[in-house]
């Protein structure tokens, strides 16, 4: 039956083809351009550590009191984005977590051991051992550092595969020396391709870039006096002169990521941290209560507006056309179905059921939509093209279409266009047959 | 024009005219919203930063590990730069305009104020910034030579011995009043600085809408440090007119010749930045200009389509009316009449969508509201397009001869 019915609305749709072709064009264009909006969005919306992003927590804390304004716009729990080196060193200290990262981005001047190489610049996120098993960092030669050389702040260095191509023309470096700002670090681990989109463990610069290409203790770095080259915001107090004044200060600029793979780790670590910053109240270095928060990867992306306002008009704009677009082929589509009232009449009177031509019907619509669908697509590809061209580097890299994408166009296609299919098939199916003869 | 026939057809095909109604209503909701979200965008993008930006190059300098005699390294290089031929001054500091980078500090006027007055950018300059960036200076004087002092890393906290603050900033500290010979307390350092000398313009260096700096976009102030930091900081040059490719090309081989243990990035006129920083909100621009195009053809051809579906089920009455004496003319005016009431609904609809979606945006994404000059364009925009649209079905419809009415169907 299926067959027969597909046959007869291809016979149907042939019969007027620029209303059809009128037809699918309206679909496609209304596909293309929301399944373009979508990919960026689900790239933007996209959760960069499925496998854990409901046992990652970041930390908030309140170390600035109630007099100081919120930075952030419309935020009503007044809590900074950062913590400051004394509460990152307490917690870190504390070892209350499974496991705990403290983190921060800097960089260095590179020099090669060739001489007639210029020395280039490095981006470096300086964390503990932690930071690798807890994000799932891939290896491709050696491993992380162990927490010994955290205590010890040793000269050791993790690097990307990118980086290790760079310097050493690929291959196992493990063992060997790289020279940052005119100090021997040893590297003690190759990186695979590791680049979470977005980079949820630090927004505040390159929500969408690679990432750093070096990484170095923590400890190793604030010797080194490595200042941040993120978000440093003093708004509370800028403490006092020199590097030991801001380490001391209350500045903030450092993240602090926490693994807590149960519910009950989850509730023990609000506790611990909440008395942490009594704690705090108690030594008269807070005046005010305990104000802390959690929040896991999924709500930290939320919380921190991962997604675009700019995308998000995008998207609405976009999907405001594809009604517009279905509502244009609903109308053709219940011009096209009454103008052949004749014919449904006949078939109707030849004894075919309401729900046989319901079914016809409902199959030409699914044919349309199917058609619009595979227009879309090419006029996704097209899309995706044009935005590359136009938007910035960083927010190219959300351009890429998945297999998911291509499935999600072509069944949104086919249903959005049958649910429009939906009224015109129903009044095709309400003709009644010996009206439609008589009038003949 | 009589409507009672043109109603009673209507209401024979409620749910075509319905259709239709509804496409104009949300093609104006997104069309007003989409242009003025375009025209928003286009001003953002073409504000000036008060710079000489055609003839101002930039580029960063780090030096490898961090040398104790870094002070005079810089100096050196600037000298360099400043005797390169096409180059009319130089100088250094932490940031310039369209970069998306830099630091704020709250601005006070009393030493123990809670909360500052105002919000600022804040730049690093010497005597040379002014000259250098190109900016006016409009009230009191620039530096002097004597009042640059070093300013050892950003965690160095001393107090500045002067400052040149902007317009924007002069008139929000104290407005109606001389800014110049007043003082101010900088939220870091707690001291007093007096102001010396006011410059008409200087853009913070943020620019994205709705972000960190927009609401002080004006507020900027230059300290009189020569930064001396182990992080990139940037020299900035400026051009004889017409030098700054040549400069691009000689600036960067005059410093490695001084010394290579050095990593510059990037070296590029200002006009590049505001290309690369703009590059998004141009680009939201092209792609809202292109559905807006898309949305209104997709309206009309649906318009096209079903007027001339309707147009075909009446050919019987069309001739009739035609045999019965009505003119050419009379037929257009009634199709022409018919879509304008659809028109006119779908219009009235979607002006209200349209301040709706506006008040949306408004609250979810900090926009500004929509101006009605915007929904008044709109209507106007959908009406026209449907009066346009069913020019071509009511043509046709007037062609059917009289003669027809005496035909058997």
């Amino acid at each position: 039956m299926f067959n027969y019915y597909f046959g007869l609305a291809l016979r149907s749709l042939k019969r007027n083809i620029v209303l059809t072709a009128l037809m699918i064009a309206a679909v496609g264009v209304g596909i293309g351009a929301s399944m373009t909006t979508l990919t960026v969005f689900r790239a933007m919306d996209n959760d960069p550590i499925p496998q854990k992003s409901r046992q990652l927590f970041t930390v908030q804390i309140d170390n600035w009191g109630p007099d100081t304004k919120s930075i952030v716009p419309g935020d009503t729990e007044r809590l900074q984005e950062q913590i400051s080196y004394t509460d990152a060193m307490g917690l870190m200290n504390a070892k209350a977590a499974h496991r705990q990262a403290a983190m921060y981005k800097t960089g260095a001047a590179l020099t090669p051991a060739n001489p007639d190489v210029l020395p280039f610049q490095v981006q470096i996120r300086a964390t503990y051992t932690d930071f690798f098993p807890m994000f799932l960092t891939p290896f491709v030669a050696g491993g992380p550092w162990n927490a010994d050389d955290d205590k010890n702040h040793a000269d050791v260095a993790v690097i990307t595969q990118k980086l290790n191509d760079k310097v050493f023309g690929g291959g196992n470096s493990v063992g060997k020396s790289i020279n940052l700002d005119n100090h021997e670090f040893r590297v003690v681990g190759v990186l695979g391709t590791w680049a979470p989109t977005p980079q949820f463990y630090d927004l505040n610069n390159d929500q969408y870039g690679e990432g750093a290409e070096l990484y170095i203790p923590f400890t190793r770095a604030i010797d080194g006096q490595m200042g941040s080259w993120g978000n440093n915001n003093c708004s509370g107090d800028p403490g006092q002169p020199g590097w030991e004044g801001r380490l001391h200060s209350e500045c903030v600029w450092i993240q602090f990521w926490a693994e807590l793979p149960t519910a009950a780790d989850v509730a023990a670590y609000r506790a611990f941290l909440n008395n942490y910053a009594a704690d705090q109240q108690r030594s008269g270095r807070f005046h005010w209560p305990a104000h802390t928060r959690i929040r896991d990867v999924r709500e930290w992306l939320v919380y921190q507006k991962a997604v675009t306002a700019e995308v998000r008009i995008l998207v609405l704009v976009s999907f405001s056309f594809l009604l517009v677009c279905l509502l244009n082929a609903m109308g053709l589509m219940l011009a096209k179905i009454m103008g052949r009232a004749g014919d449904i009449g006949v078939r109707r009177a030849l004894g075919a059921s309401r729900r046989a031509i319901f079914g016809q019907c409902l199959i030409e619509a699914g044919v349309v939509g199917l058609a619009g669908g595979l227009l879309g697509l090419a006029l996704t590809a097209l899309g995706l093209l044009g935005l590359r061209s136009l938007l910035s580097e960083e927010v190219s890299r959300l351009t890429h279409f998945s297999a998911a994408d291509i499935s999600i166009a072509i069944i949104l296609a086919v249903l959005a266009t049958t649910l429009a299919g939906l009224y015109p098939t129903w009044r095709a199916a309400q003709v009644q047959p010996a009206w439609q003869l008589k009038a003949q | 024009m009589q409507f009672r026939p043109i109603l009673s057809a209507m209401r024979r095909n409620k749910v075509g005219a319905i259709l239709i109604a509804v496409q104009m209503a949300i093609t104006l909701a997104i069309l007003c919203n989409a242009l003025f979200i375009i025209q928003q965008r286009i001003a953002l993008s073409e504000r000036p930063t008060g710079v000489d930006e055609a003839n101002v190059v930039v580029l960063d300098n780090q030096w490898v590990g961090n040398p104790p005699d870094q002070a005079a390294r810089q100096e050196g290089d600037l000298a360099a730069l400043r005797s390169l031929p096409g180059v009319q001054d130089a100088f250094a500091t932490n940031t310039v305009p369209l970069t998306d980078s830099g630091s704020t500090e709250g601005i006070s006027l009393h030493p123990d104020q809670k909360s500052a007055s105002a919000r600022a950018a804040l730049y690093f300059g010497d005597e040379h910034a002014i000259a250098t960036l190109g900016v006016k200076l409009i009230a009191g004087r620039n530096f002097n030579a004597d009042e640059i002092t070093e300013k050892v890393g950003y965690t160095d906290l001393k107090t500045p011995s002067a400052i040149i603050i902007t317009k924007g900033l002069a008139d929000k500290l104290f407005p109606g009043a001389n800014a110049v010979g007043q003082s101010i307390y900088d939220d870091f350092s707690k001291g007093q600085v007096p102001i010396v000398g006011v410059i008409d313009r200087l853009q913070v260096p943020w620019v994205s809408a709705g972000g960190w700096g927009s609401s002080f976009n004006d507020n900027s102030f230059i300290v009189p440090f020569h930064i001396v930091i182990p992080y990139p900081i940037l020299y900035v040059i400026h051009a004889q007119p017409g030098q700054a490719a040549a400069v691009i090309q000689a600036a960067p081989k005059k410093l490695f010749e001084l010394s290579r243990a050095r990593v510059i990035g990037k070296t590029r006129p200002m006009t590049a930045l505001r290309t690369e920083i703009y590059k998004n909100d141009k680009g939201l621009v092209v792609i809202l200009g292109t559905v807006c195009v898309a949305l209104l053809a997709v309206t009309a051809f649906g318009i096209v389509g079903l007027t001339s579906y309707w147009v075909a089920q009446r050919r019987r009455q069309i001739g009739i009316r035609r045999a019965l004496g009505a003119t050419r003319n009379a037929i257009i005016q009634y199709f022409q009449t018919e879509n304008l009431l659809i028109a006119g609904a779908g219009a009235a609809i979607g002006v209200a969508l349209a301040v709706s979606l506006n008040l949306w945006m408004v609250s979810a994404f900090s926009m500004e509201r929509l101006n009605t000059g915007y929904t008044l364009i709109g209507a106007v925009v959908v009406m026209l397009l449907g009066q346009a649209a069913v020019l071509w079905p009511a043509l046709k419809a007037a062609s059917i001869p009289p003669a027809l009415a005496t035909r058997a169907a």
